[in-house]
């Protein structure tokens, strides 16, 4: 038992900080923060981590990954939320990326990897579908086979950034016959395929990065099905464990607890900083004593998986805490930035308006409802736990 | 001992749900909130038409002379419509400060008008640096012969971009957050000096940064005592904090019976998600939430209808609970109906907006839970 860091670990965070600090430049933050250069900046950022080498820090090192170990992938992550960066876009790099070398075909690792590492290709996830959120193996997208192709009909939902997408990762229906989970096949679909269409949805922060996308008999090569035909489900199985595991988030948390803790030091309430309230403080301090447990949980499954392990149903424990911390403390920025939490983006400068963090605490809040949600909702990670951990 | 209301305070209730619901659907609202004054003067002309603008005051300006109450009753169903006419603004906070603390002339000349509908009012008290303490204030009221000079900046005004006359809340002595030396003054909204910045908060209202800049008020113009504004505004914002805990009561009492419906209807794993035992007991604890609620809610009204001592520690209670399960039982309602429940074109989001800024208007709940600690722990 010894999580303490070797000086070669030391340098290696010295290494990353100052990557971080020369390279995440103001100029790539203004382009990041505007929803009209949005894509374009996230695809630059994440070339400038292909160019270093640190793209990919989850990926086996024969495949482009950084073959660095638990301790150097904590760091990794702990100095990127530090440094406010946020996570590389997930669906090509951390979802179809390792299905791809795991289960897929020679020929498909060397069509795909290349452009999901040089973020030449910018991947969406094709999961839920209207009537199949939480019973995600309740799905009917079909995909019929015709020769050399499956001509897939059907519709996809709460699809992030389809309307930015070159491909998209599908699990769709094979077989109707059997156990639900048992006819489910996964397709890898051109998003200019003819057939498709993407309709944006709104949410509650005001923004469009959901979708509706349906397919009306989209014609899709044989050659993009991954592993074999109606044993999808295992595929996605799988990925599920790992987005599970990085959407718990627990650096970010930390580093948003932090800059929550700074907003507060600046408010005076009476005469008296927000901060020194007892009461304010017991808020903050049930957060960062969850927080202080939920790292260590995480290094446990890190440490686990690096030595040969597969994330199971700990990745279920890490999804839930790791969802209501990020929550927890949206919420209390959310009473930091007080009455100005509702404010709307608008044209007033920060000076005129009064107030620098409302609207940002606001959109992070409203958006943050779906983290309980998403990845298969926390009441079905309890389902997981109940069943895998517990034998119930 | 009843808690019945009225055969009149029903009617009154009947009257507004039943606008509401012919008249105030989802899209209607949306559009409204989408519009330039994010508000429709007309349906303000139909709230005149229908007596409601003057269920709280007195007869003698024309006023129904009803009681917290029949506010209370009205409150609520507006929550249940997300009603956006500045109703809590012009009636019960421009209005009540006149009510309660107005001249003789200043009550004649705009009461009157208020009913009518041809009066819009803003109670212009936030500053940037106040957070929840009413007498956190910078504005300052320098006496000049029979009128004062008003310089500073009030912010997130509500109805502050479409309201004629404003009450401003002003230091006219003594440090920033000093009890004493506060006036209320009323100032036309386009008096010379004042500068209107307007924008949009998440529950659909039009606010707005209001800048004053030597702007003259004359001594006639005081609302109340000069100096001791604060009882007056304490009045008012009681009043307005009850109020605005029946609307959040609508509001939760909405989300529930939606979230209730959909969980009967919503069908995963070959069976509707409400007969899952694990979500059924989380219904049972928002309807129990919302049960509390209400009770607080009529606790305090009685408190105060009686002159009951333990108004203070009641309406801070009511805060605190109003806070609490609005929180859980909108985060319940957007969590069990999914993805949906993330959608802007459903309603339950804006439902959760509103309660946000509910509980964020005059104090959160952690804000009023140390005042009510203060009240009764306190050496």
């Amino acid at each position: 038992m010894d999580t303490s860091f070797a000086p070669e670990d030391i340098a290696f965070r010295d290494e990353v900080r100052a990557f971080f600090a020369e390279a995440y430049d103001a100029e790539l933050q203004a382009r990041l923060n505007n929803l009209e250069t949005f894509k374009d900046a996230v695809i630059d950022w994440q070339k400038r981590l292909y160019q270093q080498g640190w793209i990919a820090p989850g990926w086996p090192k024969e495949y482009g990954g950084t073959g660095w170990n638990a301790t150097q992938k904590f760091i990794y992550e702990t100095e990127r939320s530090a440094a406010g960066i946020r996570d590389v876009i997930p669906f090509g790099l951390n979802m179809v990326g390792p299905v791809i070398y795991a289960f897929g075909n020679d020929e498909q690792k060397q069509r795909f990897l290349p452009g999901i590492l040089q973020s030449d290709d910018w991947w969406c996830q094709g999961y839920s579908e209207p009537g199949a959120g939480s019973d995600l193996a309740s799905l009917k997208t079909r995909a019929v086979r015709e020769g050399d192709e499956y001509v897939v009909t059907g519709a996809k939902i709460w699809t992030s950034y389809a309307q930015y997408a070159d491909w998209i990762f599908c699990l769709v229906r094979t077989n109707s016959d059997g156990k639900k989970q048992e006819g489910i096949s996964f397709l890898l679909i051109d998003m200019k395929s003819p057939g498709i269409k993407v309709n944006p949805i709104v949410s509650i922060d005001n923004h469009h990065s959901l979708n509706e996308v349906a397919f009306d008999e989209v014609r899709v090569p044989v050659a993009n099905l991954i592993g074999e035909q109606d044993k999808g489900w295992t595929y996605a199985k799988a990925l599920l464990a790992h987005e599970r595991t990085a959407i718990a988030g627990v650096a970010d948390s930390k580093r948003n607890l932090a800059q929550t803790r700074e907003f507060a030091a600046r408010e005076v309430n009476g005469g008296k900083s927000l901060l020194s309230d007892p009461l304010f403080q017991k808020r903050l301090s049930d957060i960062e004593i969850e927080l202080m447990a939920l790292e260590y949980t995480e290094l446990r499954v890190l440490a686990s998986v690096a030595s040969g392990g597969a994330p199971g149903a700990e990745s279920s424990l890490l999804k839930i805490k790791g969802t209501e911390m990020q929550q927890a403390v949206q919420e209390v920025r959310m009473d930091v930035a007080a009455y100005y939490q509702g404010v709307l983006p608008n044209d007033l400068a920060p000076e005129q308006l009064g107030h620098d963090f409302g609207s940002q605490a606001r959109q992070s809040y409203m958006y943050g409802r779906a983290s309980t949600i998403y990845g298969g909702s926390n009441e079905v990670q309890k389902n997981i736990i109940a069943k895998a951990v517990l034998g119930l | 001992m009843n808690f019945e209301f009225t055969e009149e305070q029903g009617m009154l209730r009947d009257s507004v749900a039943r606008y509401v619901q012919d008249s105030y659907d989802f899209d209607t609202r949306c559009k409204i909130a989408a519009s330039d004054e994010a508000m429709s003067r007309a349906n303000w002309q139909t709230f005149a038409e229908l007596g409601w603008l003057s269920v709280p005051f007195a007869e003698e300006h024309g006023g129904f002379g009803g009681s917290l109450v029949d506010t209370m009753v009205m409150m609520e169903e507006f929550g249940k419509g997300l009603v956006l006419e500045p109703y809590l603004a012009t009636v019960l906070l421009f209005g009540g400060l006149l009510q309660r603390g107005g001249t003789v002339e200043q009550q004649a000349e705009l009461i009157p008008r208020i009913i009518e509908g041809g009066c819009l009012g803003a109670f212009a008290y936030l500053e940037r640096q106040s957070r929840y303490e009413l007498t956190d204030i910078k504005t300052t009221a320098s006496a000049q012969g029979d009128s004062f000079v008003l310089n500073g900046e009030k912010v997130v005004v509500f109805n502050g971009a479409s309201a004629d006359q404003l009450i401003v809340s002003a230091r006219t002595r003594g440090e920033q957050s000093d009890s004493d030396g506060i006036t209320l003054l009323l100032v036309p909204a386009d008096a010379a000096g004042i500068e209107r910045s307007s924008y949009r908060l998440m529950d659909g209202q039009l606010v707005a940064n209001i800048v004053f800049k030597d702007v003259v008020v004359p001594v006639a113009n005081i609302v109340g005592e000069q100096h001791a504004g604060l009882e007056l505004m304490d009045a008012v914002v009681t009043a307005a904090n009850i109020a605005l805990a029946a609307e959040a009561l609508g509001i939760m009492g909405q989300l529930n019976a939606k979230t209730l419906e959909y969980t009967k209807t919503r069908k995963q794993f070959g069976v509707a998600i409400g007969s899952f035992q694990a979500l059924q007991h989380r219904m049972v604890d928002t309807f129990m939430a919302y049960e509390q609620t209400k009770s607080l809610l009529y606790r305090t009204v009685c408190e105060l209808d009686g002159g009951g001592e333990d108004v203070a520690a009641c309406v801070h209670a009511l805060k605190v609970l109003v806070d609490r399960n609005a929180k859980k039982i909108f985060g319940e309602a957007i969590q069990l109906h999914g993805g949906m429940g993330l959608t802007d074109e459903m309603d339950i989001g804006h439902y959760a907006k509103r309660l946000m800024m509910i509980n964020s208007t005059f104090g959160n709940g952690d804000y009023h839970q140390a005042q009510f600690n203060q009240l009764r722990y306190s050496a």
